[in-house]
């Protein structure tokens, strides 16, 4: 047993990281909310050519040959940099939707009762008939409810999981970083233990749900991708609250980036049937 | 990432599962947990068996690994736990092996691995708890000897301990960290009284221990005189880091057996009571998931076990809190009754959160020394 991530996994990860540094950066971040609804479809394109979609798909049918917890490293740098598109549904289609997975297509899905993306979508997978758009509340993530409730893919919910491990990680550094710099009654706001006792349950959080992505990833069991997902959706969405909170008064301006990941962590909470599916999961795992 | 075990580990637990399933059935019954000398035979017996057949060193000297089978297979099967061997066997005696002389690692660790000598850990003080460097107790060195006197506090199962792992200042003109000394105290010197603790649980689990002018060879000193902070570091370090590990693995059993009481007793069919469990379950696993991870890492940097320890302790010991009150909720009126399962566990788990250091003190140290943020006054 060796559980930790392999030089080439390292690799994989430092590349998928160094590639959104070099695509979306803060300002394409800016111009993408700044632009409500529209997909970049060059950056698609080219993460199609980097193989993050097809990360999975075998290498006899041209993909890239590599498994979940690969797959699982990449969508964590997603999600760190509040990468927006859908991602895992075009994954999902990749090998299946002719041009997924070298991104010439941008495929959305129908999970539970919304749909991401669905006028910027070339294809939609699922019932999307009667679709009506909602006012989403992340700015990132434009959405629309369907009267027809779709069951979602364990692998779904285990990629978005990874995401939202990314936006825990990614709201501790920006939480500790804050408590650095700031300065209050003559110190770092750090050095106050209020603050760094938030601090200390991000990072708890975060690598608690990091164990669990990472493991779920390597069994693919149907039990451990529940728990991920739990795990990591707690690590999201309160991570990102706490890290708010950190911010004070600029936590709460629009042009910090802490809302954005709140936001989308809260999209993401819903996939896959929220929490409840999860959890009466784990419970008949128990009864079993 | 691999979560997979070689043919060897795998042969290990086949063999040690196949060891566990004829020996168990011969062990005596369970003392009560009130009779801390027949505790100390029961589990000192068990350890000497371990020894016997070849398994007592798995905390030492076997791959992390392994010992992650070891507590994984020996809590499944419901062996005993370490009770009066927890301090000998998993953190002075490491802290020995780590920092000890050729000497001090022959004269102590193998009675301790054999099931013969008991261990205690005298750190903290009346005055000094969280913040364990305020510690006062005294050693003056007389010739050959150190001269200890003052007294330490919580000191769990120290009416039946041999040994002692004590703290003391010996040099009280020095900054509070500088000044203090690592010493193996032996509990029969005279001088020594033990006075025990009742907790709340309502038995005796620790003790006040009164020292007065107790005379303590200078060859029990484990590390320099003055840089005692240093190897408690070490010793707490295992105390984190790897001490809690078993305990994974029963809470998982425990929450199996809670599925099973809420279908027998009918509070199954709350959607509410369900779902705490199934969150519960999926908390306990990444615990073990952590766990995982931690042995994986501390595996390949090599010794001992880093700061890590703290960000599981801090988890931990509140999902712990969490199993048992939700235990109490399976139970409804009977958790009231001490009689009952659980409900002494649900008094002990509030320990969970103090003991070892509380978790206001474990945050302090994950910001701290992980995140890197000032440190406070
Ligand atoms: C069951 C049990 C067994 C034990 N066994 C042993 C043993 O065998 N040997 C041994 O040496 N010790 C043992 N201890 C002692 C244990 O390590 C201490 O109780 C613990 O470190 C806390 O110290 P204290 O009790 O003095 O509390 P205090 O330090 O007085 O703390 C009281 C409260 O104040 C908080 N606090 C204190 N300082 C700070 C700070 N800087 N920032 C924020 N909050 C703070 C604490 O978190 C706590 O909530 C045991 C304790 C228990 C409960």
């Amino acid at each position: 047993m060796r559980f930790q991530l392999t030089d080439d996994q390292r690799a994989l990860r430092d590349g998928v990281r160094a590639l959104l540094a070099r695509r979306f950066d803060r300002e394409a971040l800016w111009a993408a909310v700044d632009s409500p609804g529209r997909l970049d479809r060059a950056l698609w394109r080219e993460l199609g050519e980097a193989g993050f979609f097809a990360l999975r798909v075998p290498e006899g049918d041209g993909g890239v040959g590599l498994g979940l917890p690969e797959a699982v490293l990449a969508f964590e740098e997603a999600g760190r940099v509040l990468l927006p598109g859908p991602l895992v549904a075009t994954h999902l289609a990749a090998g299946a939707v002719p041009g997924a997975a070298d991104g010439s297509v941008v495929v959305a899905g129908v999970d539970g009762a919304l749909v991401e993306w669905l006028d910027a979508a070339d294809v939609v997978r699922g019932d999307a008939a009667g679709a009506v758009a909602l006012r989403s509340v992340d700015p990132l993530t434009p959405l629309h409810r369907t009267p027809a409730v779709a069951v979602t893919d364990p692998v779904a919910v285990l990629l978005t999981a990874a995401e939202q491990l990314g936006t825990a990680t990614r709201a501790c550094e920006l939480a500790v970083q804050h408590a650095r710099t700031r300065e209050q009654f003559g110190q770092p706001i750090g050095a106050f233990q209020a603050v760094k006792h938030l601090c200390a349950q991000l990072l708890v959080r975060a690598e608690v749900a990091r164990a669990a992505v990472y493991a779920a990833s390597v069994t693919g069991d149907p039990a451990d991708i529940a728990a991920a997902r739990l795990l990591a959706d707690e690590a999201a969405v309160r991570g990102a609250r706490d890290c708010l909170q950190v911010h004070g008064g600029m936590g709460f301006t629009w042009e910090s980036e802490v809302h954005l990941h709140l936001k989308r962590a809260w999209v993401r909470a819903q996939r896959g049937g929220g929490r409840t599916e999860s959890e009466e999961l784990l419970a008949a795992e128990l009864a079993a | 990432m691999d979560l997979s075990h070689s043919p060897e580990e795998e042969e290990f637990r086949a063999r040690l599962r196949q060891w566990l399933g004829r020996v168990l059935p011969t062990l005596p019954p369970k003392p009560s947990p009130d009779d801390w000398p027949g505790r100390r035979a029961y589990d000192m017996g068990w350890q000497r068996m371990l020894y016997d057949a070849g398994y007592a060193d798995v905390h030492w000297d076997a791959s992390p690994t392994t010992r992650l089978i070891f507590l994984e297979e020996t809590e499944k099967a419901g062996a005993p736990y370490v009770g009066a061997g927890f301090v000998g066997l998993l953190h002075a005696g490491p802290t020995i092996a780590a920092e000890g002389s050729e000497e001090q690692r022959a004269r102590w660790l193998a009675p301790i691995l054999r099931g013969e000598e008991v261990w205690c850990q005298g750190f903290s003080e009346p005055d000094a708890g969280s913040d364990l460097a305020a510690l006062r107790t005294r050693a003056r060195r007389d010739g050959d000897e150190y001269v200890v006197s003052g007294s330490k506090i919580w000191t769990s199962h120290a009416e039946v301990a041999d040994w002692c792992e004590l703290l003391v200042r010996t040099d009280p003109a020095a900054a509070k960290h500088r000044g203090i000394t690592w010493l193996a105290l032996p509990m029969d010197a005279p001088g020594i009284t033990v006075r025990p603790l009742r907790t709340l649980a309502g038995s005796a689990e620790f003790a006040e221990v009164f020292l007065d002018e107790v005379r303590v060879p200078v060859g029990n000193r484990v590390g320099d005189e003055n840089d005692g902070w240093r190897v408690t570091m070490v010793t707490l370090s295992f105390e984190r880091g790897t001490a809690f590990v078993g305990e994974v693995v029963a809470c998982r059993r425990v929450l199996r057996e809670l599925a099973a009481e809420a279908r027998k007793n009918g509070r199954w069919d709350e959607p509410e009571l369900r779902r705490r469990l199934g969150r519960l379950n999926a908390e306990f696993r990444a615990l073990w998931r952590l766990t995982q991870w931690n042995v994986s890492e501390a595996e390949a940097s090599g010794g001992v076990p880093g700061v890590g320890g703290s960000v599981f302790k801090l988890r931990y010991s509140q999902a712990r809190q969490e199993l048992y009150d939700t235990a109490a909720d399976v139970l409804g009126p009977d958790a009231l009754d001490l009689d009952r399962p659980w409900v002494l566990d649900r008094l002990s788990s509030l320990s969970y959160t103090i003991a070892a250091g509380t978790s206001q003190i474990q945050q302090n140290i994950v910001a701290e020394r992980i995140l890197g943020l000032p440190k406070g006054r």
